[in-house]
């Protein structure tokens, strides 16, 4: 049986009357990777801060490993790993004392785990927090976040303005979570292709509400993206049933569609035209589709 | 392992893995008894999600291609990969030919140049076999 390790529930919350987040439902379960996406203020950083407990729910519920973060932190982060896309860190620790200090909250803290990825990744514990690069940081910060071999890693851009290099051990440090331990991964990231990769469920948030959520192979299965040809040119994209986002001019064009490739095609043959190639459609066809400008104009149409 | 993702092909990973693993497995080039990675390593290297490589390696397992030894690790087994029904590698194939196609009618390309170049690829695929790459000699 699947087990649920975090229970969000109709979640909202405004900052200063502009809504963050619209009713958020959002499930993750245990021993599988889950990917956050979504444009720029979606709202993903601000459920991810939900679930450690650093905002509070003004209506709705969030619930990890059964229990209120807000009401009960420590029963919560004591169980969780978190990197947060600033890599917010005490400037003025030394990295050995930073690693001392992130223990003294984790009984479960592995200090061998801890001294292999300082070597793997060549950081040097006597260096102060404020002279470490970007990527040393980074570096740093994910070694605070799974040393102690978290229940929960919550990953928030882990990858953003990174080199390949360090990338790496991003993914090295999920995939290791989840194949030795069984963990449980959530984490957001604006790379698309990473996302699929890295990802069993995904969640694609847009404009503060849940746009879709679901296995990662589904979604994709949910969505084609076909090629069609029309004997006639059309200036402006076809009203077709099912479609969300076109591309193209004149005879042809490329669409990205939900649902049943029956009706789609009837629609197309309709207007005169055959479907040359379909395919399931990426993640970042589907993610332009749902949460692009040419989304946008979809629904407005 | 030689395997590739293809993110802009509409397959799942997983089923690009399997199939994969069936073609390196009949094409002979990882032979019956050899072992396969384990699923971190192979996880890392394909940059994918752990349980992608689980569902890969357990529908391998499933149409007896591979098998898991209790504590040790996953082997390709003896024997026939030709337990794969027919209309499941036509099916398989069919699904590449169909995209290379489409893909080659966008760039230009006849069917013909396409079949010229499918026979070249494979003669050079062969001249690689023959003699290993400065990788795989050290």
């Amino acid at each position: 049986m699947e087990k649920t390790v975090v229970d969000v529930n109709t979640l909202s919350r405004s900052f200063d009357g502009m809504t963050a987040l619209d009713t958020v439902s959002f499930r993750a379960t245990a021993g599988q990777v889950h990917g956050l996406v979504g444009s720029n203020g979606a709202g993903k950083t601000t459920l991810l801060k939900h679930l450690l407990g650093l905002l509070r729910a003004t209506t709705g519920s969030v619930r990890v490993f059964g229990l209120d973060p807000v009401r009960d932190p420590v029963g919560v982060l004591s169980r969780v790993g978190y990197l947060s896309e600033e890599r917010e860190l005490p400037e003025w620790m030394r990295v050995d004392e930073l690693m001392r200090y992130t223990q003294a909250f984790h009984p479960t803290w592995d200090v061998s785990y801890e001294r292999e990825l300082l070597k793997t990744f060549a950081l040097d514990p006597t260096k102060k927090v404020k002279e470490l690069s970007k990527g040393m940081r980074a570096q740093a910060g994910l070694i605070a976040a799974v040393a102690h071999r978290p229940e929960l890693l919550i990953l928030d851009e882990p990858s953003s303005g990174l080199d390949a290099v360090v990338r790496r051990d991003i993914l090295d440090a999920i995939v290791r979570a989840v194949a030795d331990d069984g963990r449980t991964v959530i984490f957001s990231s604006h790379l698309l292709d990473e996302v699929e990769r890295m990802s069993d469920h995904v969640t694609l948030m847009h404009q503060g509400r849940v746009a879709l959520s679901g296995v990662l192979d589904d979604v994709r299965s949910g969505y084609q993206r076909s090629r069609v040809h029309f004997a006639q040119n059309f200036d402006q994209p076809p009203v077709l049933d099912t479609a969300l986002a076109m591309e193209g001019g004149g005879r042809t064009w490329s669409v990205v569609h939900s649902g049943s490739l029956e009706q789609f095609r009837h629609s197309v043959v309709a207007r005169g035209g055959e479907v040359v190639e379909s395919r399931d459609a990426t993640l970042e066809e589907i993610f332009l589709a749902r949460a692009g400008r040419s989304g946008q104009q979809a629904e407005a149409a | 392992m030689d395997i590739t993702i293809n993110l802009a092909d509409g397959v799942p990973i997983y089923r690009q893995i399997v199939n994969q693993v069936k073609y390196l497995v009949a094409s002979g080039l990882i032979q019956p008894g050899e072992e396969l990675p384990p699923i971190r390593t192979l996880a890392l290297q394909l940059k994918v999600t752990p349980n992608t490589i689980v569902k890969a390696y357990g529908e391998l397992e499933v149409s007896c291609v591979i098998h898991k030894r209790r504590g040790s690790g996953t082997f390709v087994s003896e024997g026939r990969p030709q337990q794969v029904t027919l209309r499941e590698r036509r099916r398989v194939i069919e699904q590449r030919i169909d995209g290379l196609l489409a893909e080659a009618h966008q760039l230009n390309f006849s069917t013909e140049d396409i079949l010229r170049m499918v026979r070249e690829r494979k003669t050079a695929m062969d001249e690689t076999v023959a003699e290993p790459t400065e990788r795989e000699k050290r």
